[in-house]
């Protein structure tokens, strides 16, 4: 049949080719990465044989190095080398200050109000560093998998707001990555212990990293994942266990913290560290630090970090209203990150829920191993039938309206992918144009939210005050990403942005980076351009040819089925061209050629998963 | 290529294959949303190009929007009036008996007055009580006029919905109020 004309050699990949697909848990102390073989998850180690990428970064005389080799200069370079990055993802400068601890760099602004770290290799910004974090681990997953990577499933923690997940995508596409999804860490977790378990019912995830904490609620029915609630504190994690301990320390090491120098600081918060986690199996610990020697017992710990565990049991209690649900209802509570290690953590959950924790997967890794079994599912190795994952945005986004109060759109913990419209009006008499401002939060004032978006809307037609009808379409996709439109309804004056956080990078700002990124890699930027516009080209080719392979016959006219297949031979020439641009416009308009047929994919979709179903059968019910 | 059945122009109704009715049956409901979102959710097309996640993001968002319109009493009510031609403009239709308003305004008051209870959990629990089964009798006068289906009936049923978002709202309140109580 004409279709298999089209797939020549090296256009259309073999159908049953595995896929090249990882999980990437992209966390604040430790980075991993993950992916599925012979049908089980298991997390991929360096040439050393370790697992676990510290996430670390030192910009040193002689290049970047990442991980374990950058982590001894943590206290004797420390200015370049930069730790716990992600706590600076999608903030500002601002933030930074509020974060509530000493960050040892030296900041200066950016174009946008993006905090750039002063380096000696020059200044970077969050994103550039995780991007360096997310390159190691991508090039180790290449290595063992044996060529180029189709995607990735990164993890985020699901309390993350708009501009931090835009971060991270950035910071992907930066790595040169094709992001299939991002994945909330609690989420992943949950995955990984239903897919092992077996486990039907409600689950809770409590989830405290380095730096942040998390919770959620989970209802899993017949393979599908529905996040009930979220919640959590993006401030709050185990390197705040560590501060608590390191007060203590310099309180009975009589030493004020303001007269550390950033090496000492380092070597106070590292045996802090330290003493916390050997207080996991011993009662009690030696402590040393600048000549003072002590201990600390497990008993005095527990009290120092009490307050920080309180905290987490209230966003625990407050997730299950959210969700409606009772502790009695939880079927199992699955624990992740590193400081569920703290025995007071993992007695606290078990107190307050009833039920004895699940830990008999490894916390540091679980999420990786999570992401790598929704990345098998989303490269089409293994069927998506068999497992979909529902989640829910964690705050609430709204506008700003008169009065500098927030007028929410859509609500936290409502299910994701979302559209939602909003109508306003106009103030004055006359008035042509509006402000709109984008807000993420669950606050009242304008101001106790994150400013996440300004635009503007002109063009109305000058009307009475409150005459001109203006609606605001919020949607947020799969990864939690939002876009947002306005339309004028009488003139139908349109104005859309995709929501590049106020903290985020400028598109400009990526390509030049990327072009960066790409001169260092010796590559020309034009054969740069040509390479991704072919990648693009295969990805469009291959996705309609499943597509028309699959349903074709069936949802096309045998004329619409030719022209398409004849659409797809002509890319292949196209692509022979070697013009990006030429490619680029041939893409964009078959992708416009087969609109129609996506959507009535889709119908025949939602045709055929109710068939069979009479509505007559359930009147009585 | 044109002349397609486009399911987005579907009623919810119609779309999860549940007749049109006040009274839902629940657990149909949520293995309908299950078996819709296996079928249309962006997930499931990952590997097939922006455009088809954009479309199917958009599937999954109406699926998602139809559940949730569904699901809740009073939205189901309000999305049943607009079916019939009935629409209720919540915003500027506000005319109200004066018994409903002195009760409003005498549970608003007790709200406001919790916190000084001398037993304000208690005091919570009674409001929440009261307020649960006025919402409830309001669905029961929904669903009989509902069921009656006349012009003078389904205006009758306007107004019980205007009253039902009333109490919904107060519903909310206490329940912010609650969890408000418990972090203290």
């Amino acid at each position: 049949m004409a279709l298999l004309q089209i797939s020549e050699p090296g256009l259309a990949p073999e159908p049953h080719q595995q896929k090249r697909a990882v999980g990437i848990d992209l966390g604040t102390t430790n980075s991993l990465v993950a992916t599925v073989r012979s049908g089980s998850a298991e997390t991929l180690p360096d040439y050393d044989g370790q697992h676990i990428l510290p996430s670390i970064v030192r910009y040193s005389e002689q290049g970047v190095e990442v991980g374990l080799v950058a982590k001894p200069h943590v206290i004797d370079d420390s200015f370049n080398t930069i730790v716990s990055i992600k706590r600076l993802m999608g903030r500002g400068l601002e933030d930074v200050n509020t974060l509530g601890e000493v960050m040892p760099y030296h900041f200066v602004q950016s174009e946008s109000s993006m905090p750039l770290i002063e380096t000696r290799r020059g200044a970077v910004s969050p994103v550039e560093v995780s991007a360096e974090i997310l390159r190691a681990l991508a090039e180790r997953a290449r290595d063992s998998l044996g060529g180029e990577l189709d995607g990735a499933v990164i993890t985020v923690p699901a309390y993350f707001d708009d501009a931090q997940r835009q971060a991270t995508k950035d910071a992907a596409k930066l790595a040169g990555l094709h992001v299939y999804r991002l994945l909330n860490e609690p989420t992943a977790a949950a995955v990984a212990y239903g897919l092992d378990e077996g486990t039907e019912g409600v689950i809770a995830v409590y989830d405290l990293g380095g730096g942040t904490f998390d919770i959620s609620v989970l209802r899993l029915q017949k393979g599908v994942f529905e996040v009930m609630a979220t919640g959590g504190d993006t401030a709050l994690g185990g390197d705040d266990f560590d501060k608590e301990v390191a007060q203590w320390i310099l309180e009975c090491a009589s030493v004020a913290e303001s007269d550390l120098d950033s090496g000492s600081h380092r070597a106070v918060m590292i045996e802090a560290c330290r003493v916390k986690e050997a207080l996991t199996n011993a009662d009690n610990v030696e402590v040393t630090f600048n000549g003072w020697q002590g201990e600390l017992s497990r008993v005095q710990f527990n009290e120092l970090v009490k307050p920080l565990v309180t905290r987490t049991i209230r966003s625990f209690k407050r997730a299950l209203r959210d969700a409606g649900i009772k502790a009695e209802e939880i079927h199992e509570v699955v624990m992740v990150g590193g400081s569920t290690r703290v025995p007071l953590v993992r007695e606290s959950v078990a107190e307050f829920s009833g039920k004895n924790p699940l830990t008999s997967i490894d916390p540091d890794r679980v999420v990786a191993i999570g992401a790598a079994q929704q990345a098998n599912v989303l490269a089409g190795n293994k069927s998506a039938e068999d497992m979909l994952l529902l989640d829910v945005i964690p705050l609430s986004l709204g506008l700003e309206t008169m009065g500098g109060l927030m007028e929410k759109v859509i609500h936290r913990n409502t299910t994701i992918p979302v559209s939602r419209a909003q109508e306003f009006t106009t103030y004055k008499d006359g008035q042509t144009a509006m402000a709109i401002q984008v807000l993420q939060g669950e606050r009242e004032l304008v101001s106790d939210n994150r400013s996440l978006a300004r635009f503007e809307l002109r063009g109305i037609p000058p009307l009475p005050a409150g005459a001109a009808k203006i609606r605001v379409t919020f949607q947020v996709d799969a990864d939690g990403l939002l876009d947002v439109s306005a339309e004028e309804m009488a003139t139908g004056v349109k104005s859309s942005v995709q929501v590049k956080p106020s903290y985020g990078l400028t598109d400009d700002e990526i390509a030049r980076m990327l072009k960066e990124s790409m001169t260092s890699a010796e590559e020309d930027r034009d054969a740069r351009k040509l390479r991704e516009q072919e990648v693009e080209a295969d990805r469009l080719v291959e996705a309609l040819d499943t597509a028309l392979k699959a349903d074709g016959r069936e949802l096309l006219s045998e004329d619409e089925f030719n022209r398409l297949v004849a659409d797809l031979e002509n890319l292949g020439e196209v692509k022979r061209s070697g013009s990006a641009e030429a490619i680029k416009l041939e893409i964009e308009r078959i992708s416009k050629a087969s609109d129609e047929f996506a959507a009535r994919r889709m119908n025949s979709g939602i045709r055929k998963a109710l068939s069979g179903h009479k509505i007559d059968e359930f009147k009585e019910s | 290529m044109s002349g397609i059945v486009v399911d987005l122009t579907k009623n919810f109704f119609e779309l999860f294959q549940l007749p049109v009715e006040f009274q839902v049956n629940q657990a149909l409901l949520s293995e309908r949303y299950r078996e819709l979102q296996k079928s249309v959710h962006p997930d499931r097309f990952a590997g097939e190009g922006e455009r088809q996640q954009r479309i199917a993001v958009q599937y999954a968002a109406y699926v998602n929007e139809g559940l949730e319109t569904l699901k809740s009493p009073l939205k189901r009510a309000l999305y049943l009036l607009e079916l019939a031609g009935h629409p209720v403009d919540l915003e500027n239709n506000t005319v109200m008996d004066t018994v409903f308003l002195m009760e409003q305004m005498e549970l608003r008051e007790a709200v406001s007055e919790v916190r000084e209870h001398q037993d304000p959990e208690a005091e919570l629990d009674r409001l929440m009580a009261q307020v649960d089964q006025s919402v409830t009798d309001y669905q029961n006068d929904f669903a009989f006029l509902w069921q009656k289906g006349d012009e003078a009936s389904l205006k009758q049923a306007s107004a019980v919905v205007q009253k039902m978002q009333f109490m919904v709202k107060l519903s909310n309140e206490l329940e912010q109020l609650e969890s408000e109580l418990l972090d203290d």
